[in-house]
């Protein structure tokens, strides 16, 4: 593979996708202070607040320390190159809280859709896109579908004004060739100008490998987590990723050494538990359930008494998608009863 | 004698609304009104005796007299009605809002329809889908002591959700969780919806959770979910209980499962039928009112 001379805009996921791991308790000091060493070591974009999203806060995905605006408030100003980001989905959040985000500083509005329904965020992007944000359609658990189909739902937030769109693996279910085919197939279908990213989860380990295959396809963005502080066994652990694209010749203006700081001295010792390839997080994997699933699917587990690990595979069978954190009680429940009806016999 | 209707609106909701006002005894409808000539909805109007216009709200105006319409249900979308609605109101007609408008009162049958009786009002609003589907649950908690804080989530299938409702998911979630608080009785509201696209397509799924101020009583809330559930099965056979009432703390958590009567879309699309059987049950009070005299339809300038 020689990527030599090409230029990647790395994403750090850690105070936002790795809120699910933090059960959205970051403090607004490590915010900050996150925020501001990944600057210092030239990361171009960091996205912040609620793991779900802006206006995610809820019983549903959990409750975090802070409101989406006081952690933009907080990290903003502090940021001397770095651009701040929001992540919005809509169905939780609406364009009210991309106005509230814009109106704290963010630089770019990343908006989420299943992969097969990007025509709910065409209120969104269309009005991102009018407020002169960097605006990003992010297509999610896009390991469902063809790169065929893929494409035309990309197409579709191209056309509402997404400067960019993603294939997400929210899952971390994609092997290198699933993402070489998806990412290929949006290079080509897409405008010239319209740029491709990539999101990974390292479920099966894949983060660096899929990220690797995404910009030889044509990807320019790469989403990662310092740390891989993220959803499920974590996103695609950043520091290591930029190693090796400075091993292969690619620029990403990233400092390998300082971005190796800040994850062992700052995100490290942030984590509640090891994030790691254990059990449940490969189960997501392997079945392609949404990451997020993981540690709310622990505690439905230990609350009912039924294995997790049983959970998450009901939830692949049911094809439930991202945001559907509800039915995790729901299947739990299901399979206790079942259990006890068993046991009963 | 019914009460002559028009229904505005020929996509998925409209057209399973027209089917089930066809089968009521209070309810008469005589036109169907879309955009679209060729749209399905329209082909069936016609096909069932429907007069029909592709022309929008200006094809429907001229013949409100002669027809006698009274009340006309809205089923375009959150932008259009409030287009809709003036005309029609200052006509002396009476506006049944199946769009997240909402300009005027929410109505959810069996928490608040005998609250519009005898207001004389020309416009109510039926909320959405999932404000139908949970808010007498909130109010099933609400009525047994105070909540706090009331969240739903909306799962429905994706070939169930048209493009009305895809163009006006910001407006769902807000009038859904506006709802929440004045007719569940939460002191705080929030709605969440989720279009999933799995073959065959999942049955309308609900959840509510609730955050009560003190201690929940058991007893008393399980109770009185039961007997909410009994009231919504009365004109949505479909709506059923599958987990819960769960208690965790001050949490407490309804999983619901809405399965429709297939009478346009298959029996998944449950979030059309607990919206238009809601409104046409709220037509048929307010058709009842008209009839014994209680409600005189008056011309309003909104």
């Amino acid at each position: 593979m020689n990527l030599k001379g090409r230029k990647v805009v790395l994403h750090d996921m850690s105070l936002r996708d790795g809120m699910h791991p933090k059960r959205h308790q970051i403090s607004l000091e490590q915010m900050v202070n996150v925020a501001s060493a990944l600057d210092a070591a030239g990361v171009p974009l960091i996205e912040v607040t609620h793991g779900d999203g802006l206006g995610g806060a809820s019983i549903n995905y959990g409750f975090p320390a802070h409101q989406d605006d006081e952690y933009l408030k907080a990290v903003v100003p502090h940021m001397k190159q770095a651009r701040i980001s929001a992540l919005l989905i809509p169905g939780i959040g609406t364009v009210d809280h991309l106005h509230m985000a814009k109106d704290c500083g963010v630089g770019t509005i990343r908006v989420a859709t299943h992969c097969t329904e990007a025509d709910v965020s065409e209120q969104h992007i269309a009005r991102s896109r009018k407020l002169g944000l960097d605006t990003v359609g992010f297509l999610m658990m896009a390991h469902m579908v063809s790169p065929e189909e893929l494409l035309v739902q990309a197409k579709l937030m191209e056309s509402y004004g997404a400067n960019i769109v993603y294939c997400t693996d929210s899952a971390g279910y994609m092997l290198p060739d699933d993402v070489t085919a998806r990412i290929a197939k949006l290079r080509a279908g897409l405008r010239a100008e319209t740029e491709v990213g990539f999101h990974g989860h390292h479920n099966l380990a894949m983060g660096v490998a899929n990220s690797l295959a995404a910009v030889e396809a044509g990807a320019a963005r790469i989403d990662g987590s310092v740390a891989g502080l993220g959803a499920g066994a974590g996103n695609t652990p950043l520091e290591v990723f930029n190693a090796v694209l400075a091993r292969m010749g690619a620029e990403t203006g990233v400092d390998v050494y300082r971005l190796t700081d800040v994850a062992e001295d700052l995100v490290v010792p942030m984590m509640d538990h090891p994030i790691r390839v254990d059990r449940d997080s490969l189960i997501l994997g392997y079945a392609g359930v949404y990451s997020s699933f993981l540690l709310h699917a622990k505690r439905a587990a230990a609350k009912h008494g039924v294995p997790s690990a049983e959970i998450l595979v009901e939830l692949g069978k049911r094809k439930t998608i991202g945001g559907q954190e509800d039915m995790i009680e729901d299947v739990a429940l299901n399979l206790r009863d079942a259990a006890r009806a068993r046991a009963a016999q | 004698m019914p009460i002559n209707a028009a229904l505005i609106g020929s996509g998925n909701i409209g057209t399973d609304l027209m089917i089930k006002a066809l089968r009521s005894k209070l309810i008469n409808p005589v036109w169907m009104v879309g955009i679209d000539a060729y749209s399905d909805g329209l082909k069936k109007a016609r096909n069932a005796g429907l007069k029909v216009t592709s022309d929008g709200i200006e094809g429907l105006l001229p013949h409100l007299e002669a027809d006698n319409i009274q009340i006309a249900f809205d089923a375009t979308s959150a932008y259009v009605h409030a287009a809709n609605a003036k005309p029609l109101m200052a006509r002396g007609v009476l506006v049944i809002d199946l769009t997240p408008a909402a300009i005027g009162p929410y109505c959810v049958p069996p928490v608040n329809l005998r609250e519009h009786v005898g207001k004389m009002e020309m416009n109510v609003n039926m909320v959405t889908c999932g404000g139908q589907a949970t808010i007498p649950m909130v109010a099933a908690v609400s009525r047994v002591q105070k909540v706090d804080y009331a969240e739903i989530v909306a799962t429905v299938a994706s070939r169930s959700a048209g493009p009305g409702t895809r163009k006006n998911i910001d407006e769902f979630t807000r009038t859904t969780a506006g709802a929440v608080e004045q007719v569940g009785g939460a002191t705080r509201g929030k709605a969440i919806i989720i279009l999933n696209p799995a073959e065959p397509p999942l049955i309308m799924r609900d959840t509510v959770h609730c955050l009560t101020a003190d201690t929940p009583d058991e007893a008393a809330i399980t109770a009185s979910v039961h007997a909410m559930i009994a009231e919504v099965q009365k004109y949505v056979p479909g709506y059923r209980l599958k987990n819960g009432p769960v208690f965790d703390g001050k949490r407490v958590s309804i999983y619901l499962e809405v399965e429709g009567l297939g009478d346009y879309l298959p029996n998944y699309a449950g979030n059309l039928d607990i919206m238009t059987a809601a409104a046409l049950r709220t037509a048929e009070m307010f058709a009842e009112e008209i009839l014994d005299g209680s409600l005189q339809l008056t011309a309003v300038n909104a």
